[in-house]
């Protein structure tokens, strides 16, 4: 009976216990179940991205770079094809393996093998790397040959930067290069777009054009699996080619600019007077930026960086010269503007023997025997330093500063286009002040008179102000790259509508001016002006008589100028060396600036040879040559303008 | 009279044994082995290979010896209780002298078709044996020293061995299913109160002394993300595709997850996981239903029995086999820290498919002799 009385105790118990026991299970697979139900119903798309994330990977393909044209739409910056050896990562099984059957393939150098290892050590396992982007035909057909041997290798067919006129516009356009950490930092543009071997500008338009021409990357999705091994291809959502960009440039009046500075070191800047579209901008000597786009080596490198030319400079806007007698017609006319002398004003240039003499100072005209009394339009015309001397002393350094500024000098002509470009120095009593520190003296007006001295110019200024003086005195509104809003006509009508405006009280003093805003007091002075720099080129005893043309159709008016690159002392006088005899680094950097034609005035030009010697000699001659082929083209690139015009 | 005339009929026909079966529970399993077939065939993403050819064998085989061990009657296994534990016992030594190796653990012992893990029978010996010990004790008896201390002993035993392979996860899972005994042995909860404040206070020394890898499992289970590539990465892999299953899953073969070979241990423990990415909440909800009737229809037999033996031993598995599909599930889903803990029938592994299978049979056995009084 015990027995049994416990039996059914025990029972009760078991029974209890499992009742508790079943209730706990009941409470936990409630839990399991709320789990379940959080994870895939409620949080059900956040862990469908991560699935997603997981399965699904993007490879960007990169996007083709915009054209870059002339004026004329010859491409000057194309896209070639090349053919190029990549090699995906994830199929390597033993890299040093595939990278040795590649050598013996396809020739490698050491260098070059050295910067693969370097690549993939900063690659993802799953990333495509680039051994070659250039090979050629039959490194490629041999590449194609063997690949049943190459795991992973892939034959691309692929396009690069291609320059077909080289070394002619390398100054203008610039080159391509990898992009560096650096370029990807200040670029959005590059940031956003970014593929293995994407090529960004480094220097000119392709530099500066950078966000317009490189185009959208593409985007390839594949459904990858835990290893990142490719198993199919989900969407690819295609790349976009950067856009087609139309500068201003005249290529055949480039090339003839290139050709003409041959073997010299120099610039020659073409310049619309009206649309201050830049025509032509060669400097010189130059450089083959198709040896940039895989990658410069050293050698090259080294030959370009040492040669003592200065190729990478680009002289038209980054090299700075004094710019001589080219200046004295802005002296002149800022002499008159200000009612400082007339134009009958005469001083007598008696030659080396008598000397212009100010505080004790002596200062030679460039002409030995002298001048002799000299008016305002002989002095422009025949150059004379002697009544420049005197017109700058009576007019001051400011007011000379002033109105050079007005005319161009002292500021980018590109503004921000051109990371390299140069302001310049257009020196005033206020400049010396507060960049020297120290007083402004006399004897630096007139030696500021003949554009030597603290002034600093670059060829690209010059022509600038010789357009600004050739158009009759409007501020021109200078660009490089084809502009629809720049508009000829109204650029014209704009300009006569000016010309009938009365003369604000404040137009000589310091002011902002708009474009196409006159910039001038008097019309009469500047025309004087003009017609002063005509006698200079198609007049007897002019600085550049020999230059001219006789044909009524290219006659053109120009000023000379030599700039001096040290100071000339009495023995240098006495010696009066011939060219030849100066050592190379100490002979005078020769210049021209002029405008065409004479009657209709349409472009402004400036030549410069470094260490030419005298502007009459080394660069009134390029001018000739270079003003009939501008004139020659002038029908063609209106036609042109029409087109252009009628498309907008 | 009626009763003694029952309690002591303890010869059956044929027909009786074959009426007294529990078809529902064959069906179930049948069912639930299908499925695991099914997903484990999804492992190979839907190649009938290497893994499910075995899967398939293995069920079959021990599926048969369910049913067959079934007729064995349940006073044999009341009889050989503690020699079943003994040999579980000598098993695991076994393991510690002639074991193989494997990722860092040392749990099987080769037996030529098969590589047997001791510790997984050692799951069910340990159910067995405590049915047996507490049939005989009175209920005034339980709460004495010696009846106390006499089944701890048992338990720590196999307890040890198995975590010294070391296994933590089925250490935990043998350990629950002995104290599932006990405590519906009557035991006071008291007991059960006071053990669980020392393991909670002697926590940091068992911390201490865990493996390196254990350690990271579990400090990484509080925070997956702290190694999402390492230690974590399971956790958050099983996750996402749970989660990305959604409601109604994404097709049976079209679990991207673990297709794409980001699922670790698929077709083992984390055989759940694709089987909720692929057929979503409901899949799983049918699946957890499917070993809820399990477990219903495993304490029903239970409570029809008439000795204790066979009422502690069926309850006792079927809480055992809760704590396994709790503990897996819970750890695929992120709740619990990943121990390696199978579930039932549905991962791949030939001495968890036998254990259960063992186990499954016993309970049979149960129904199927219900009559029998056992013991005296």
């Amino acid at each position: 009976m015990i027995k049994k009385t416990d039996d059914l105790n025990k029972n009760k118990i078991i029974s209890r216990r499992l009742f508790v026991l079943v209730a706990a299970k009941i409470g936990l697979l409630g839990i399991v179940t709320s789990r379940l139900y959080n994870l895939q119903i409620s949080e059900k798309q956040k862990y469908e991205i991560l699935s997603d994330k997981n399965r699904i990977r993007e490879w960007k393909t990169p996007p083709q770079r915009g054209l870059i044209t002339d004026y004329f739409n010859n491409v000057i910056a194309d896209n070639q094809r090349v053919y190029q050896v990549h090699l995906s990562l994830e199929e390597v099984s033993n890299f040093n393996n595939a990278i040795f059957k590649l050598k013996n393939i396809i020739s490698l150098k050491d260098d070059e093998i050295k910067k693969i290892y370097e690549k993939k050590e900063k690659s993802n396992p799953w990333d495509t790397l680039i051994i070659s982007e250039n090979l050629s035909w039959n490194e490629f057909s041999k590449l194609n040959l063997y690949l049943h041997e190459l795991d992973g290798a892939k034959p691309v067919l692929s396009t690069s930067r291609y320059y077909p006129y080289s070394n002619d516009l390398v100054h203008v356009v610039g080159y391509v290069g990898d992009a560096t950490t650096q370029d990807i930092q200040n670029k959005k543009k590059i940031e956003e777009n970014f593929v293995p071997g994407l090529k960004v500008g480094k220097i000119g338009i392709e530099n500066s054009k950078d966000t317009d021409l490189i185009g959208n990357h593409g985007t390839k999705r594949y459904e990858v699996n835990a290893s990142g091994k490719k198993i199919s291809e989900i969407s690819y959502n295609k790349e976009t080619q950067g856009e087609n960009l139309r500068t201003t440039i005249d290529l055949e009046i480039q090339q003839l600019a290139q050709e003409l500075l041959k073997n010299q070191a120099g610039s020659i800047c073409v310049m619309d007077i009206y649309t201050g579209e830049v025509i032509t901008m060669a400097s010189s000597p130059t450089f083959d930026p198709n040896k940039f786009t895989h990658g410069i080596s050293t050698k090259d490198w080294n030959e370009i960086k040492n040669d003592k030319l200065r190729p990478l400079l680009n002289k038209s806007l980054a090299g700075l010269y004094s710019p001589g007698s080219t200046i004295k017609p802005l002296v002149a006319l800022a002499a008159l503007e200000y009612g400082i002398v007339d134009t009958k004003f005469k001083v007598n240039c008696k030659g080396h023997d008598h000397p212009y003499e100010l505080y004790g100072e002596r200062y030679h005209c460039w002409k030995k025997n002298g001048h002799g009394w000299m008016s305002m339009r002989n002095a422009i015309k025949q150059s004379c330093d002697i009544y420049f001397y005197e017109v700058a002393r009576l007019l001051g350094v400011d007011k000379l500063s002033l109105i050079a500024k007005r005319y161009g000098l002292g500021s980018k002509v590109l503004e921000d286009f051109f990371s390299e470009e140069k302001k310049g120095i257009v020196p005033s009593t206020k400049w010396k002040k507060q960049v020297l520190e120290q007083s402004w003296y006399l004897g630096e007006t007139v030696i500021t008179g003949i554009g030597q001295g603290y002034i600093q110019t670059t060829p690209l200024q010059l022509c600038l102000m010789t357009a600004q003086l050739a158009n009759g005195g409007y501020k021109i509104k200078p660009n490089l790259i084809y502009d629809k809003e720049i508009n000829l006509d109204a650029i014209k009508s704009k300009i006569e509508s000016e010309k009938n405006k009365s003369v604000s009280q404040n137009i000589l003093k310091d002011h902002e001016f708009k474009y196409y805003e006159r910039l001038y007091r008097n019309q009469n002075n500047l025309k004087f002006v003009l017609d002063a720099m005509y006698g200079s080129t198609n007049e007897q005893f002019g600085t550049s008589f020999r230059s001219r043309h006789k044909e009524d159709k290219y006659k053109f008016a120009g000023k000379t100028g030599t700039s001096q690159v040290k100071r000339i002392t009495d023995q240098d006088r006495e010696l009066d060396l011939d060219l030849e005899e100066i050592e190379y680094k100490s002979r005078d950097h020769a210049l021209f600036i002029a405008f065409a034609p004479y009657d209709k005035p349409r472009y402004s030009l400036s030549v410069l040879i470094e260490h030419g010697g005298s502007g009459s000699k080394a660069a009134a001659p390029l001018a000739n040559k270079l003003i009939k082929k501008i004139l020659d083209r002038h029908e063609l690139r209106e036609k042109i303008r029409k087109d252009l015009k009628n498309i907008a | 009279m009626i009763l003694s005339t029952s309690l002591n009929s303890t010869s059956y026909s044929f027909l009786d044994k074959l009426r007294a079966i529990d078809y529902f529970l064959i069906i179930i399993v049948a069912l639930i082995g299908s499925i695991s077939v099914f997903s484990i065939y999804s492992t190979e993403s839907g190649n009938f290979s290497f893994y499910t050819k075995n899967h398939l064998t293995r069920f079959l085989v021990f599926f048969s010896m369910f049913l067959v061990l079934s007729f064995v009657r349940v006073s044999f296994w009341y009889r050989q209780a503690y020699i079943f534990y003994i040999l579980g016992i000598l098993l695991l030594l076994l393991v510690i002298f002639f074991g193989i190796s494997a990722s860092g653990s040392k749990r099987w012992i080769s037996l030529f078709i098969m590589n047997l893990q001791p510790s997984e029978l050692m799951k069910i010996a340990i159910i067995v044996c405590f049915a047996r010990y507490y049939h005989r004790i009175q209920s005034s008896d339980i709460q004495s020293y010696k009846y106390l201390l006499q089944p701890i002993i048992l338990l720590l035993i196999p307890c040890y061995l198995v975590i010294t392979q070391p296994d933590l996860g089925t250490a935990i899972l043998i350990a629950g299913s002995g104290l599932a005994i006990i405590w519906l042995a009557g035991l006071k909860l008291r007991y059960f109160i006071y053990s669980g404040l020392i393991l909670l206070v002697s926590l940091p020394f068992v911390i201490s002394i865990l493996k390196p890898y254990q350690k990271s499992r579990i400090l990484t289970f509080f925070n997956p993300d702290r190694d999402p590539l390492g230690a974590g990465y399971q956790i958050i892999q099983s996750k996402i595709a749970i989660g990305s299953g959604g409601l109604l899953g994404k097709g049976f073969l079209q679990g991207t997850q673990s297709y794409l070979e980001f699922l670790p241990e698929k077709h083992t423990d984390f055989i759940f996981t694709l089987f909720s990415e692929e057929f979503g909440f409901v899949g799983s909800m049918l699946l957890i239903l499917l070993y809820t009737l399990l477990i219903y229809r495993i304490i029903r037999i239970g409570f029809s029995s008439r000795s204790f033996f066979a009422k502690l031993y069926c309850y006792g598995f079927a809480s055992a086999l809760f704590l396994y599909i709790f503990v897996n599930i819970a750890m695929v889903v992120g709740l619990l820290p990943i121990v390696g803990a199978p579930l039932p029938i549905m991962s791949y592994g030939g001495s968890s498919m036998l254990s259960i299978m063992l186990g499954l049979s016993i309970v049979m056995s149960c129904k199927i002799y219900s009559r029998d009084p056992i013991g005296n």
